[in-house]
């Protein structure tokens, strides 16, 4: 399939204000590309949720963002600390967020399951110590 | 109903006007959580929070919201407001309690 677009994103990982800036540029891109406002929205959390949890659980990491005619592919690489039980992890309701997170507002063990739900494909591969890898692909309706 | 009329139940004060106060909204989300935010999409036009930093003005930005309602007399800085502005985002401060400002737009028509 054509490919439109390709974008990368560096994600600091100590800046929480900034956070989301990366989600917000694929958003804007996809708005000019024209596409539905229903699937731009999917992406928009999807990619937003695996954003704050690279800023917030990784120190960080990076976007690679690659958009077609029909879908949009998104992998979230980082170098963090990984996740012991990705299973757990998946499980709405679980996470390891500390006091100073949560009184941010993340921290509810929303995100995994939000962007599992909001995708066509979800795949993550972690290793603890190593960092933690996040393939995400929407489909466009 | 239209936003004006948020802002008058909630004696709420305006922040800033990313959208007209003559917009009509029909649904609202409340929550301290941004992911519990996320998680349901139901084309919700306001966010009635009481946590206050630039995330809740991305989240709603991500959701296509277009007011969103600060409780508890909290008032964001410029940063965040001049972001909403950008964004499209009409803030309003309120003094009241999360569970009464819901209770109040709730009594008024406003829904899930
Ligand atoms: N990139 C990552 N690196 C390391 N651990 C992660 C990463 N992403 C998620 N996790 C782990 O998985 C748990 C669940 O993630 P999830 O996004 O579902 O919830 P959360 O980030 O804790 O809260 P929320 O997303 O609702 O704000 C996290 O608490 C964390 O322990
Ligand atoms: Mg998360």
């Amino acid at each position: 399939m054509e490919q439109c677009v390709h974008l990368e994103f560096e994600v600091a990982g100590n800046n929480f204000a900034q956070a989301g800036l990366a989600s917000d540029q694929v958003k804007s891109t996809l708005k000019k590309l024209g596409i539905d406002p229903q699937d731009i929205r999917r992406v928009a959390i999807a990619m937003y949720e695996g954003e704050i949890n690279m800023v917030i659980h990784a120190n960080g990491g990076r976007a690679y963002v690659d958009i077609f005619v029909d879908k949009i592919c998104i992998n979230l690489i980082d170098q963090g600390k990984g996740i012991e039980n990705i299973e757990l992890a998946m499980t709405p309701g679980y996470s390891t967020a500390p006091d100073d997170v949560r009184a941010l507002g993340f921290g509810a063990g929303m995100g995994l399951p939000n962007m599992k739900k909001y995708t066509d494909v979800f795949n993550i591969e972690s290793e603890v110590g190593k960092g933690t890898k996040v393939e995400m692909e929407i489909h466009f309706r | 109903m239209k936003i004006r009329e948020i802002l008058n139940l909630l004696g709420g004060k305006i922040l800033c006007e990313g959208v007209s106060l003559d917009r009509d909204v029909y649904s609202a989300c409340a929550s301290d959580m941004m992911s519990d935010v996320l998680a349901f999409v139901k084309d919700q036009a306001v966010l009635i929070t009481g946590l206050c930093n630039p995330q809740v003005i991305r989240t709603a930005e991500m959701m296509d919201m277009v007011c969103v309602v600060f409780v508890r007399g909290k008032v964001p800085d410029q940063t965040m407001i001049d972001l909403a502005q950008e964004k499209g985002i009409t803030l309003i401060a309120s003094p009241h309690r999360m569970f009464a400002a819901c209770g109040l737009l709730y009594s008024a028509g406003l829904r899930a």
